[in-house]
């Protein structure tokens, strides 16, 4: 009990800032590559600022992004942000459980909002349960690193020559993949997941049949069946899910 | 699409990623024990990724072929567990040399 006093302790504002200067200098490259992205998608700067600063996620910005640009209904906004964000939810119900009683039901409104994978991860780890103080430290340089990139990834968008933004167009699909690969190398569930989830996703691209099918869907359909049938064939046993953040 | 409704869009994204964010912090405090729920959840977000990149990074580019050659490169660097930082730039450099030379 006095040991784990002790750790808690440690985790001040102070301690939080630093654990966050890392996340949020990631940061900084991803929102970059997605700033660029909607700028050539033909997002004004001051809308992805805005996106980033509400939104604070990156799979599921793109998504939006992609329904904006292909002028999706609202319908398939909501759609593509609920399955893509799904996994906050599981985050969620982890972290609502390591919050120390310094927290309020105002600030547990408040800090759900900074819920992202490496945040998630960072906090899922720590053996005790924190205050809002650590929380408050850690989420300053992620957040504004997430918004400072997608800025200067926009602004860097609307002013290099075609032939820089062009090669810049394929930095945040890059990522993905280096998001993707590694875990599909480890993991045979993961591999399978990737590989249907890409399969289907070409297939109803390429397929004249299904080529109607606007994009924000089917990211959606070929997930979930992707997800669905990996969730049957490889179960993932309790202390094999959770506390590693992928995204 | 008109700024007035892009920004519509947004808020719109913003609220239904803070209310699945909100929700369990708040007042939803039971465990999920489903397995199935569970791996589901855990598989989603690769799947998702998996499916947001293929086919879309083929013309990410402007140009098929110099998309081509920065996926290899981005495969094969995010195989020898490269950051994602150094797998994004050495994706872009090839495809930057690729439309020099192609282009």
């Amino acid at each position: 009990m006095q040991k784990e006093n002790t750790l808690k302790n440690q985790l001040n504002f102070k301690r939080g800032l630093k654990d966050g200067l890392p996340i949020g200098l990631g940061y900084l490259s991803v929102s970059f590559a997605f700033g660029v992205q909607a700028s050539i998608l033909g997002v004004p700067f001051f809308m992805s600022l805005f996106m980033s600063m509400t939104n604070l996620t990156s799979a599921g910005q793109l998504a939006g992004l992609t329904v904006i640009a292909t002028l999706g209904t609202i319908l398939e906004l909501i759609a593509t942000q609920v399955v893509i964000n799904a996994r906050y939810f599981l985050m969620s119900i982890t972290l609502s459980q390591k919050l120390d009683k310094s927290f309020t039901f105002g600030q547990r409104l408040f800090c759900s909002a900074f819920i992202t994978d490496e945040i998630f991860a960072i906090t899922a780890a720590k053996p005790t349960v924190f205050g809002k103080k650590y929380f408050y430290g850690l989420v300053i340089c992620p957040y504004f690193g997430w918004a400072l990139g997608t800025l200067l990834g926009a602004l860097a968008g609307d002013a290099l020559p075609a032939s820089v933004t062009n090669a810049l167009g394929i930095a945040l699909y890059a990522m993905f993949v280096a998001i993707i690969v590694p875990p599909s190398i480890k993991e045979k569930g993961v591999l399978v997941a990737v590989l249907l989830g890409g399969g289907i996703s070409c297939a109803l691209y390429f397929i004249p049949i299904f080529s109607s099918i606007p994009t924000g869907i089917s990211v959606i359909i070929s997930a979930l069946i992707a997800a669905c049938a990996c969730a049957f064939i490889f179960p993932k046993k309790e202390e094999e899910v959770s506390d590693d953040g992928t995204l | 699409m008109e700024l007035y409704k892009m920004a519509l869009y947004i808020l719109a994204m913003a609220g239904v990623t803070y209310v699945i964010r909100m929700i369990p912090m708040t007042f939803f405090r039971k465990k999920i024990t489903s397995v199935y729920l569970k791996s589901l959840l855990y598989y989603v977000p690769y799947a998702v990724l998996s499916a947001m990149t293929f086919p879309y990074i083929f013309y990410s580019t402007g140009n098929v072929y110099t998309a081509l050659i920065g996926t290899a490169v981005a495969l094969i660097a995010a195989t020898c567990k490269r950051s994602l930082l150094t797998v994004a730039i050495c994706a872009c450099v090839a495809v930057f040399i690729a439309g020099m030379i192609i282009i």
